[in-house]
């Protein structure tokens, strides 16, 4: 009988942390499965961020860092200068990449460091307890937005991707979904691209990916998937940006 | 050369090859000879964005196993603790260095000595140090480069040369590789750093990391850190010292203040003062043996402290020496240097 289906080497096995219906564990799965398949799991270094994601390094079976909150692209960024010959990628969050560690992202992007960026936009706090984030949607409720985010109060979503397509040291960014199999078929292959242009030396790419948190919006597993494709994903359209 | 130009000069020789800044005055002279230099020896140079950006890069390339560097002075590297103290935390060597001036907040660009409490109490969150030493003057803020770079490889933690304004901007002449050669006990190459992110080629793959979730790890991992800040205490204390045999009373100044202070010192020697001097090198560890030696017996002692600030380092020699001898203080800061004058006349009248 033909194996033809197990799990990949750069994924631990062991349980995660995440919650019932979370996407975290399904993008660690998708980026273990990209350098299995892209044969880089020796040369791979992975920044993982300060999030619900913060011991990713406990899940993946390669060479990882810490970053403090918000600076994964600066740590990124001199570990991809000091050893240009390893695939050095980061994983953040909306809070992580847009809010506390803007201006690393941007200037990351703006240098066109060489780098992988995976973005999870689930458009809340995880870690914390569930608080806005920039990505929230308007009206959503979150433990900081009790009454629903108001755009007079707490402005709009922050559209990251939209900004960092403008710069010219800007290679590739996708925004890609979790909320059914073909969309992770589809955030696997962005992913993939995302290594490539780094392996082919292209310069800055970033998948954004629209990922559920269940928990954190009071719903069960898949009404978040369903509120991703019904809701989320007009304010946040899918496709590739640049 | 300028300090600040014999600091960057010093720390190429010591095998710095990764730096990261963020312009501030006074030490800018420090980040534009980077620049320009770090290039020829086939180093990296970035202008970050931030002092956030530049510490955390520091991060980066130390986790990469570079040996590695940033400066900034006082409110830049108010900026730069969180990243100091996740060095700390993952256990990176990493050299920073703090041309001082004056504060709080935006304070001035005149040379002070107001953030040796910041620097030698750890500065950002967490039960840490950072080794710091003071250099005295423009050749030895060259020849120290390479023992922070030593002492940061060896220990595994940041170590910080804490200057001011003065010795960033003053221009000396300087011995080039005076000590350098013979301070290279350590070997710095990547071969030995087994711990650096590397790729997991052969090896099982390394985590750097300072989080320590399950109970009772921190508290662990924290006594691992302990032991060896008592090592470093034990082992790692530098101070410079005149005339301690027959005095009476001992000044006690570092840096800049130390220079101001060893010419007083000088000039009531030759009014038939019975005055001494100690300079720490090292803030941390604070160079206490040299103090306790002199609480040994029944000798008489009084003590001048005298800093660029309101009275920072006088809390160290006060505990040093279990508050046994009188110790005054002279002290300016905001910009304000005690003279040699003003040193001659606190002291004539101790």
């Amino acid at each position: 009988m033909q194996k033809i289906f197990s799990r990949p080497k750069s994924l631990r096995d062991i349980p995660t942390h995440y919650c019932p219906g979370c996407g975290h564990g399904t993008v660690h799965r998708l980026i273990a499965e990209v350098v299995d398949e892209l044969g880089i799991r020796e040369r791979v270094i992975g920044i993982a961020p300060v999030g619900c994601a913060v011991i990713a390094y406990d899940y993946w079976d390669f060479d990882c860092s810490e970053a403090a909150h918000g600076r994964a692209l600066a740590v990124a960024t001199a570990i991809k200068r000091v050893r240009p010959q390893n695939i050095v990628f980061t994983y953040q969050g909306d809070g992580d990449l847009a809010a506390i560690g803007t201006n690393e992202t941007i200037h990351a992007a703006n240098r066109g460091e060489n780098l992988t960026v995976i973005f999870i936009n689930n458009a809340i706090y995880g870690m914390t307890g569930g608080q806005m984030a920039p990505t929230t949607l308007l009206g959503q409720k979150t433990a900081t937005t009790p009454q629903g985010r108001d755009a007079k109060l707490q402005g709009w979503p922050l559209k990251i991707s939209e900004m960092l397509a403008g710069l010219s040291g800007v290679k590739y960014v996708e925004r890609t979904s979790l909320d059914s199999p073909q969309e992770i078929i589809k955030t696997k292959k962005a992913i993939k691209q995302a290594f490539v242009n780094q392996i082919e030396m292209t310069g800055f790419s970033l998948v954004e990916i629209l990922s559920p948190c269940p928990t954190y919006w009071d719903m069960s597993p898949k009404e978040a998937l369903d509120w991703i494709r019904n809701t989320m994903t007009k304010e946040f359209p899918l496709g590739r940006i640049k | 050369m300028t300090g600040n130009e014999a600091i960057a000069e010093g720390a190429l020789q010591a095998g710095c090859r990764f730096y990261a800044g963020y312009p501030i005055t006074p030490q800018n002279e420090l980040t534009a000879y980077m620049a320009k230099h770090m290039p020829e020896k086939d180093g990296i140079f970035i202008q970050a964005e931030s002092e956030l950006a530049a510490i955390n890069m520091v991060f980066g390339a130390a986790a990469a196993g570079e040996r590695a560097m940033t400066s900034s002075s006082s409110p830049g590297i108010s900026l730069k603790q969180e990243g100091i103290s996740y060095i700390a935390g993952a256990e990176l060597p990493a050299v920073i260095v703090n041309v001082m001036r004056g504060g709080p907040g935006l304070g001035n660009i005149w040379p002070a000595q107001s953030d040796y409490f910041q620097a030698t109490r750890s500065g950002g969150h967490g039960d840490y140090h950072s080794i710091v030493l003071a250099p005295a003057s423009v050749q030895e803020a060259y020849d120290i480069m390479p023992l922070a770079f030593e002492l940061a490889d060896k220990y595994r933690m940041p170590a910080m040369i804490l200057a001011d304004g003065m010795l960033g901007q003053m221009m000396e002449p300087i011995a080039v590789n005076s000590k350098i050669k013979t301070l290279s006990t350590i070997d710095y190459r990547l071969s030995t750093k087994k711990w650096a992110l590397t790729g997991c080629k052969g090896r099982k793959p390394n985590i750097i990391k300072s989080f320590y979730m399950r109970e009772g790890d921190l508290e662990k991992f924290n006594l691992v850190l302990q032991k060896k800040y008592k090592t470093i205490q034990q082992k790692e204390e530098r101070w410079e010292d005149m005339f301690l045999d027959d005095a009476k009373i001992i000044l006690v100044a570092y840096g800049t203040m130390a220079r101001i202070a060893k010419s007083a010192v000088k000039r009531l020697r030759e009014k038939g003062k019975k005055i001494g001097l100690i300079r720490p090198i090292s803030l941390w560890p604070f160079p206490k043996q040299i103090f306790r030696r002199l609480a040994i017996g029944n000798r008489r002692l009084a003590f001048l402290v005298v800093e660029m600030s309101y009275g920072q380092m006088l809390e160290d020699v006060k505990l040093a020496l279990n508050c046994k001898f009188p110790t005054e203080f002279l002290g300016r800061s905001g910009g304000g240097v005690p003279t040699e004058e003003e040193i001659i006349k606190y002291a004539e009248n101790i």
